[in-house]
């Protein structure tokens, strides 16, 4: 369903990405761990058609998202790692415009959106401007939203980052709901080690641009004679603490408070 | 068809919802119109130029729209901070599509609010000359709406935050205003400054919603449209041609 070959990215001459290759075969819950700054998010970004690769190829359930990426958007849906939502708009209205923008046919788009918004238990806040809402249900929101053009894969870029367990464990039901009974693939990030044990099928660590273990959650630790996982991930990727400079949109959400608009 | 509608919805739905901010960006022009249409009022009047708030009102309803459509266009620096922009740009749509919703959509806006202005200038005793050419001054407001919000269009995909915003409102958007001709008559000005004049495409749209509600055309309606329409369709092309490469 997913499938890397020698991808490649370089900033000038800083190499983020360096020669990774993976398959991610359909219904597989598949896990891409790594440190802050490992290239985790370049590639997502490079598989979600927002940032070129250097050198190499993808295909996503066939498509190639550098030659055609208007075909390979409907292949998949995705929840980033930061908030997407339009604050000001409700539920539904976030939920529409994403229907009208993957051109789901007008006659099913009310019924969809409230199959999938019934799912992640918003329905009765559909009325609700986004920007109302906790952590929690912004994020099952997001899911609702990137679910609503069926899509065959979806991206989670740290799905579970910074809200408590019980939506925590709420949004994993839903995630492995989706792939047993609807044989959706899923590709996610976390730092969350005990959540990549318990949930994904496969998973493959990065560092430094490369992927340095791939595997079962059970495999790895075995590999490193481990007992968890999170001792499995600190034995591959070491023990130093990564540090990452602040992006501009960091420095733009610290303009924005100064500005008054958040 | 329907992308273009609902991000032009977008716009109109969030223009409409934050009231504070309407009535915000209704200060500066309404200022504008009382200050120095009763201030500069009998001065005017004493040069033996007429009745000042007739001359002035069409200038400050462009002003207004001016001001709401380069910010119109340059939310698109807030959509990328609250990462709406993501969820239209990994949509599959193209991006042409996104910036003409988008930019028809802050057009629509600022005209919307050129029109309060507009209706608060008939209240400051601006009186219309002739009702046949308000379809023409309409026409007008939507050019310079178009135009401007194209430019914010472009300002909002080539910066990356709003440390450049202030920058840009005091060294290009109020020259852009000043030197239209909004607040003065052009005749009797120094050869330069009405060389500058001649090259702000406000003017242009001053001009013509000044001839279309009060006092004659200086440069003729035909070639207002012209230059406006030029103006507008090649900051709406370098406006897509900018968002098209915006990498998040």
């Amino acid at each position: 369903m997913i499938n890397v070959q020698g991808l490649v990215k370089k900033f000038k001459d800083f190499v983020a990405v360096d020669d990774i290759s993976f398959e991610v075969p359909a219904g597989q819950i598949f896990a891409f761990l790594g440190p802050n700054g490992a290239g985790k998010t370049t590639t997502i970004k490079m598989l979600t058609t927002t940032l070129l690769p250097t050198s190499g190829s993808i295909l996503l359930d066939g498509n190639d998202p550098v030659r055609s990426p208007l075909q390979a958007r409907r292949s998949f849906g995705i929840v980033f790692q930061d908030p997407s939502l339009d604050g000001d708009m409700t539920a539904y209205e976030n939920m529409e415009l994403h229907a009208v923008l993957y051109a789901v046919p007008a006659h099913e788009r009310r019924s969809r959106i409230e199959k999938f918004l019934k799912f992640v238990e918003l329905w009765e806040r559909k009325d609700n401007f986004a920007k109302t809402f906790s952590g929690g249900m912004k994020r099952r929101l997001e899911i609702a939203r990137a679910l609503l053009h069926t899509p065959k894969i979806l991206f989670l870029d740290e799905p579970t980052l910074g809200l408590d367990p019980q939506t925590r464990n709420l949004i994993w039901a839903y995630i492995k709901t989706l792939a047993q009974e609807q044989n959706m693939t899923v590709f996610f990030t976390t730092h969350y080690m005990d959540e990549a044990e318990r949930v994904a099928d496969a998973i493959a660590i990065i560092d430094k641009g490369r992927v340095v273990a791939r595997g079962t959650p059970d495999s790895l630790k075995e590999s490193t004679q481990t007992t968890s996982l999170e001792e499995a991930f600190i034995a591959l990727t070491g023990r130093a603490v990564r540090d990452e400079d602040a992006s501009a949109q960091d420095k733009m959400r610290v303009m924005g408070k100064v500005w008054g608009r958040s | 068809m329907s992308v273009i509608y609902i991000l032009w919805l977008r716009q109109i739905k969030r223009y409409i919802r934050s009231r504070s901010r309407v009535v915000a960006s209704l200060a500066q022009p309404l200022i504008f119109l009382f200050v120095m249409g009763f201030g500069f009022g009998p001065t005017y009047a004493k040069a033996g130029n007429g009745n000042y708030i007739q001359f002035l009102a069409p200038g400050i309803v462009a002003m207004a729209i001016l001001f709401t459509a380069v910010f119109s266009g340059i939310e698109i620096l807030w959509d990328r901070q609250f990462g709406f922009l993501k969820e239209t740009l990994v949509a599959p749509v193209s991006r042409a599509q996104i910036v003409l919703g988008r930019t028809l959509g802050g057009a629509t806006v600022a005209m919307l609010q050129g029109l309060i202005v507009f209706l608060f200038c008939l209240l400051a005793g601006f009186r219309i000359e002739s009702f046949s050419l308000l379809p023409l001054a309409l026409v007008f407001m939507f050019f310079i709406a178009l135009l401007f919000t194209a430019l914010g269009t472009i300002f909002g995909s080539v910066l990356e935050d709003m440390q450049a915003f202030p920058l840009l409102m005091n060294f290009l958007v109020m020259p852009l205003f000043f030197l239209s001709g909004a607040l003065f008559p052009a005749n009797g000005l120094p050869v330069a400054m009405r060389i500058i004049m001649h090259l702000d495409p406000l003017s242009y749209g001053v001009d013509g919603l000044r001839g279309a509600l009060a006092q004659g055309f200086v440069f003729g309606p035909g070639a207002d449209l012209t230059f406006l329409g030029i103006a507008a369709a090649l900051l709406l092309g370098l406006g897509s041609w900018f968002f098209s490469r915006i990498q998040i």
